[in-house]
């Protein structure tokens, strides 16, 4: 009769399944099926997609080599933080640590950039507001992503990484010029 | 040897070891549900921007501790009590082992009293996720470790005891599906064990010294393999818990015993990818990987929830149709008995999981779209569509079904136990609604201050984020309400509700010979026989047997449709990036 008890027929499998289940799983299964497809395609056709490139490395080969960038491309300070105008199409850095993000990055709109992300210390969350796009930082290791700012303004990158009693505090900037 | 009590309401046959354990691992799941209640306080009332009361350490702490407890420790002792009733009481099967069991659930106490101390010490402040290198107290991880090794002991009762009904030959023909879907869940719980085992034990020698250092990814990708799997038994067993309330209250039976196990044998084979859903923006993993686990192979576990969430309700149609409630597509669900709490408790935890729990889970799962989504307060806005609706209101269901089975007491408060899933799921789907829309504008969870006090750079919130927020702090405060009227009804009804039987109580199992002679009569129950048959005519050959619950199942999938959709769009319009 019910759930709880065993099933009336010996051979349950062999019981003939109702037309309102099947017609269901068909269109469940049709759905999961364009659903599985839109990953793949959005990776042709759409612009939005995450790089697969990434590093090893260590805090210390890291911080060198953005310590390097800044010391080439340094404009100005800005509250006690260098602002890097790296040329377009180059390899921009930025690193997260207790807590802040370094440097200030000043980019040019529309134009392509390969920036690279890693942290000195513990996790942290790479999160660009307010155009929203989040990524994970991770000590080790050193992602690279092509991105191509495509409006101009001032964007936050706030950390959405829980890292200690700080980690509010941890506000970093980009500038995307016209 | 007379070890079996027959409850007179129910039928339920209970085994005196089995019933002793089912009520102690209810009560500490209970106790840690009214922990994780408090600190919910804590919680809501700091991220209510306006409100924000706690200081910044203690936030974290409270919140690394409301994880946890609602989580782990409250769902997991609940589990157990599931587990066991649905093989020793439903099987009606002595328990294997009791003192086997009993070991368990004392290392679970232990484990997780270890792990509070731990975090309210005030140095383990890691979040229930506990990414390395952020280091906690060893006593933090040795706990966590200990509660999952009692929780593996008593799963493997839960099996021995399978072995046992079977070989002592207590039912005829197949386990029940309740029983089926109790097992997927307990296969899965040994699965995600495994994955703690493996990642806590060497985190927990890294923080007594022993390990020099841990590979900050790896732990990721291998925790989560514990983290998204342990959510995973909930389904599975909050699932089999949907079809007990449907086969108890209108004594539905599945629609196919065919489909419904097969979709909870997706589950075991499926649903372990799902860990890969907090890994999509990390550095350093493919995409195809991510792909295929992300969708689990081909989006099959979604199929499997797909199915239940139609042959659910599709069980409860049939049944009521069969009463005679048959005008138009609504009449079954409109005379269905909404003034119950087993049955509204269990209806709002189904449509709450599956219309936001289930959609803004695969949203946010999809490789790209996590881009927009990850650790936003978005997160938080699905699991409790999940877990603290889809899972903790079906418990509380469920509690309200056991109370006078299980320990034989009315349940007190009668008018307040029938608003009460109304108060907690409406409450809990404001707060959820209400961070799914902050979460679309940035909101970060586990974030102390939305107004970065103290930043060197500035940034500002749009005012609509705040807004949003403060609506879901109030939505949480209601669902507190809920969770404390659940609380007071739950332990008035154990300590004051009217007996039903002289003897009744928590120490009945316990004390059965002095508090109860003659209620524990039963030295074999009878043999569990197969269902009877209803009609000749079998359910495949019934026509379009349940229209009404077919026509949700369309709304459900047109929403799911459009929503996945709007946010491909949404994506579409942040930079590009590859």
């Amino acid at each position: 009769m019910t759930s709880y008890m065993p099933p009336a027929d010996r051979i349950w499998w062999k019981v003939p399944v109702g037309r309102v289940e099947l017609v269901w799983i068909a269109l469940a299964l049709v759905w999961c099926v364009i659903m599985f497809l839109m990953m793949p395609y959005w990776h042709i056709y759409g612009k939005q997609n995450l790089s697969t490139e990434a590093y090893q490395t260590t805090p210390a080969a890291y911080g060198a080599k953005v310590q390097a960038m800044v010391e080439q491309y340094k404009v100005r300070d800005e509250a006690n933080l260098p602002v890097v105008a790296p040329p377009a199409g180059s390899d921009i850095y930025m690193l997260g640590r207790l807590w802040q993000w370094w440097p200030i990055l000043e980019l040019e709109k529309d134009k392509s950039y390969r920036l690279h992300l890693s942290s000195m210390d513990w996790q942290h969350g790479f999160s660009l507001q307010p155009t929203n796009i989040n990524l994970q930082v991770v000590p080790g290791y050193e992602m690279v992503i092509e991105i191509t700012p495509d409006k101009a303004g001032e964007y936050g990158v706030i950390c959405n990484e829980y890292c200690g009693i700080g980690h509010h505090t941890m506000v970093g900037k980009i500038y995307v010029k016209e | 040897m007379a070890n079996f009590r027959v409850c007179p309401d129910s039928g339920f046959y209970f085994h005196k070891s089995a019933e002793s354990l089912i009520k102690v691992n209810a009560v500490a799941g209970v106790v840690a549900l009214l922990l994780a209640g408090v600190l919910a306080l804590g919680v809501v009332l700091t991220r209510w921007q306006q409100v924000h009361l706690l200081p910044p350490q203690d936030f974290y702490m409270v919140l690394t501790a409301h994880g946890i407890n609602a989580l782990i420790f409250w769902i997991i002792f609940f589990e157990m009590a599931i587990l066991h009733f649905a093989s020793s009481t439903l099987l009606r099967s002595r328990l294997a082992t009791p003192a086997w069991a009993w070991f368990g659930f004392a290392l679970m106490v232990i484990g997780a009293v270890m792990n509070n101390v731990a975090v309210f010490q005030g140095r383990s402040s890691v979040m229930m996720t506990s990414y390395v290198p952020m280091q906690a107290e060893p006593h933090f991880y040795l706990g966590l470790i200990l509660f999952a090794v009692g929780a593996l002991v008593q799963v493997l009762v839960f099996f021995g005891t399978l072995v046992v009904a079977y070989q002592e030959k207590t039912y005829e023909g197949s386990v029940p599906l309740v029983t089926f879907g109790a097992i997927t869940a307990a296969i899965i719980a040994v699965f995600t064990i495994a994955s703690g085992a493996i990642i806590l034990v060497p985190t927990f020698l890294w923080a007594i010294g022993y390990i020099s250092h841990i590979d900050a990814e790896t732990y990721r990708i291998i925790w989560w393999g514990l983290g998204h799997s342990s959510q995973q038994i909930n389904v599975a067993a909050h699932v089999s818990v949907w079809y007990l309330i449907a086969g108890v209250l209108f004594g539905a039976r599945p629609m196919s015993e065919k489909v419904s196990r097969t979709a909870f044998l997706l589950y075991i084979l499926f649903l372990q990818l799902a860990s890969a859903h907090h890994i999509l923006v990390d550095p350093g993993v493919g995409t195809e990987w991510k792909i295929f686990n992300t969708s689990y192979a081909m989006y099959l576990a979604v199929l499997a929830s797909m199915v239940h969430g139609l042959t659910v309700p599709g069980s409860i149609e049939v049944a009521q149709r069969q009463k005679g409630f048959t005008r138009g597509y609504f009449e079954w669900l409109r005379k269905a008995p909404w003034g119950n709490p087993v049955f509204s408790g269990m209806f709002i935890a189904l449509v709450v999981f599956g219309f936001i729990g289930g959609i803004t889970g695969v949203v946010m799962g999809t490789e790209q779209i996590n881009l927009i989504i990850h650790n936003t307060i978005y997160v938080p806005a699905h699991f409790h569509a999940t877990v603290a609706v889809g899972t903790t209101l079906t418990f509380m269901a469920l509690t309200y079904l056991l109370i006078p089975v299980l320990f034989r007491r009315k349940i007190i408060l009668p008018t307040l136990a029938r608003w009460q899933p109304y108060l907690f799921g409406g409450g809990m789907t404001i707060l959820i609604l209400f961070m799914l829309g902050a979460g679309t504008l940035g909101v970060s969870r586990r974030h102390w201050d939305m107004d970065f006090t103290g930043a060197a750079m500035t940034f500002e919130y749009p005012g609509m984020a705040y807004t949003l927020m403060a609506i879901a702090a109030i939505g949480g405060l209601a669902a507190i309400v809920g969770g404390a009227a659940y609380l007071l009804i739950t332990v008035g009804s154990l300590l004051f509700g009217q007996k039903l039987e002289p003897s009744a109580g928590f120490l009945q199992s316990f004390l059965g010979k002095a508090l109860a002679p003659g209620v524990y009569n039963v030295d074999r129950p009878e043999l569990l026989a197969r269902a009877p048959r209803l009609t000749v005519e079998e359910h495949g050959s019934a026509g379009f047997e349940a229209p009404g619950t077919f026509a949700l199942a369309i709304l459900l999938l047109v929403s799911f449709v459009v929503y996945y959709f709007i946010n491909w769009k949404y994506l579409a319009s942040v930079w590009p990036m590859g």
